[in-house]
């Protein structure tokens, strides 16, 4: 079954005592691609990954991974997948080397060692002990460890928290790799320029619901209309420009000589927008179209900012 | 790294692989800890010198040693079984091995088996290192070998329950510190190397129920009265292994 979703979670609730974490969740996860959990600290994203690995019980809902029951059918699923915690996962006394090695030994079919530990730029501290490894080294170490046994799906719980640029940069071309190679990967991530880079299909988190899901353009498009600004000469007849533009366009001048232009903007609309100009003897400069990021999507879907502050009462 | 690379290709090694693999890694970590080595072998074997060479305690009649080397065998087991794996087990929940772990094809029972497969390997370099010393110091063992091998496996099975008890529900400081307690008490008054008759009869009578008395007592009663299998210090160990294993069973978290 070719197409079947690796991952599908209907209603989910997960509740921590008078705490609910997960409140009535759904996601689809599609074979092959690379998915982002997105969402604000808190929002329910370690806990639908940490259902869908098997360490939670759902409160109520169902979940199915690669067609299974991640806490009935354990032990069939738990060679099939490849987990990336949060933190953690390695004895303090182990050497990195060692204990991707351990690893291997537990898989029927490992990835070379050797070549995984160049790749993850983990060469030289096979002989550290993990606990004196850095942070970014403990991260890469634990992807390695998610990736070894040749698994069909991985879920990467944060990858890149704490890592700088450059080692970003490596952990995306590893997802990018995977995804290549045909390995499922659902990833969770605060960031949403990971998550605009890097995804597939994006599921944007808030409270512990799925409030919008789809392509990282498809989502950009649907919530928020975009802007195209130009500068030219002060005082352009705004009314006869809105009448050349498709309905539900508006334009306004917000400094003198500066216009800006909301509404689905496409190449056709540019088009317009510049003979428009060129009938009335305007030369348009600067023009820019911005796009709108995810961050303004969640903005306008939840009234916060991803990074958890509130910007409306 | 080629293209192709990652291709899933997934798979469980074979069980027997896994346990061996798991087995000997945690073997490695305990030999690698330096506390857990203080506790398992340098006190133990310090312990056997420095009280059959000093006459600090009164052992009653016949070499010390012959006393004592039971005794000490009795705190080997309870170092590993008991201290050691309660610290480190405490730790590896508390550092997210055992919820990493458990995402890996190896099951929970095949990680436990591990666990134990090692402390037994532990225990057999301690009792090898252990018994060499006692030799060397004139020990002359009597008894059943199996009758030893028994209570040795009852005391284990006693107190890696009580271990695992401890490290599945307190914090790993908790545990650290409990189980550092926990050891000296015994050390003390569980008949290691102070006879229980040195205490008042009321107190005997309760400090001949711990786990490490009656392993100490009847490995005692074996190996220097030459008693066949002393029954009533089995049963002790064996109440104490259902009840301790029952419990971590029931109440052990693994996050």
């Amino acid at each position: 079954m070719e197409n079947e979703p690796v991952v599908q979670v209907k209603g989910l609730v997960k509740r921590y005592g008078a705490k609910t974490a997960v409140n009535g969740l759904d996601l689809v996860v599609a074979t092959g691609a690379v998915t982002a959990v997105l969402g604000p600290n808190g929002a329910g994203k370690t806990t639908t990954v940490e259902t869908c690995e098997g360490y939670r019980r759902p409160d109520a809902g169902t979940v199915r991974v690669l067609g299974l029951d991640p806490v009935a059918d354990a032990e069939r699923l738990r060679p099939r997948i490849g987990v990336m915690l949060q933190s953690g996962g390695v004895y303090s006394g182990a050497r990195a080397d060692e204990m991707l090695r351990h690893m291997a030994k537990l898989h029927a079919h490992p990835l070379d060692v050797d070549a995984l530990t160049e790749r993850l730029g983990l060469g030289d501290c096979g002989r550290t002990a993990y606990r004196r490894l850095s942070g970014g080294q403990q991260q890469r170490l634990s992807l390695a460890m998610a990736v070894v046994g040749r698994p069909e799906l991985v879920f990467l719980d944060e990858p890149t928290a704490g890592l700088d640029p450059q080692a970003r940069r490596s952990t995306w071309d590893l997802v990018r790799e995977l995804r290549a190679d045909g390995v499922s990967v659902v990833l969770t991530t605060h960031f949403m320029d990971e998550a605009e880079a890097l995804a597939d299909d994006v599921a944007i988190i808030d409270a512990g619901r799925v409030i919008a899901q789809g392509s990282p353009e498809q989502l950009c498009r649907g919530g928020a209309e975009n802007t195209l600004r130009f500068t030219g000469r002060t005082g352009l007849d705004l009314g006869s420009l809105v009448k050349a533009l498709p309905d539900g366009s508006e334009a306004a001048e917000p400094l003198p000589g500066t216009y800006r232009i909301t509404g689905t903007i496409d190449p056709q609309l540019l088009a317009t927008v510049t003979s428009w100009c060129a009938q009335h003897g305007v030369m348009p400069e600067g023009i820019s179209v911005e796009r709108h990021t995810l961050e303004d999507v969640f903005l306008e879907l939840t009234g916060k900012k991803l990074t958890g502050k509130e910007l409306r009462a | 790294m080629s293209a192709g690379t990652y291709t899933p290709r997934p798979g469980a090694a074979p069980l027997p692989r896994m346990i061996a693999a798991q087995t000997a890694l945690e073997t490695r970590m305990l030999l690698r800890n330096g506390e857990q080595l203080l506790l398992t072998v340098i006190i133990p074997a310090l312990l056997l010198v420095l009280f059959s060479a000093v006459d600090i305690v009164d052992t009653g009649s016949g070499a010390s040693v012959d006393f004592l080397a039971p005794g000490i065998l009795a705190l080997a087991v309870m170092s590993t079984a008991f201290t050691g794996q309660a610290i480190a087990t405490g730790f590896e929940r508390r550092y997210g091995v055992l919820k990493r772990l458990g995402a890996s094809p190896l099951p929970r029972w095949a990680l436990m088996t591990a666990k134990t497969l090692s402390v037994l390997v532990t225990e057999v370099l301690q009792i090898v290192l252990l018994t060499a010393i006692a030799f060397a110091l004139g020990w002359s063992p009597q008894g059943n070998p199996l009758s030893v091998l028994l209570l040795l496996v009852l005391g284990t099975a006693a107190f890696s329950g009580l271990g695992l008890l401890m490290a599945g529900t307190l914090k790993a400081e908790a545990t650290l510190a409990a189980a550092n307690l926990v050891f000296l008490l015994l050390l003390v008054g569980g008949g290691v190397i102070v006879p229980l008759d040195k205490f008042p009869d009321a107190v005997q009578s309760v400090l001949g129920l711990l786990p490490v008395s009656a392993l100490s007592g009847g490995l005692r009663d074996v190996l220097q009265h030459g008693a066949s299998m002393p029954w009533a210090e089995a049963g002790v160990l064996a109440v104490w292994a259902v009840l301790g294993l029952g419990a971590a069973a029931k109440f052990f978290r693994w996050e």
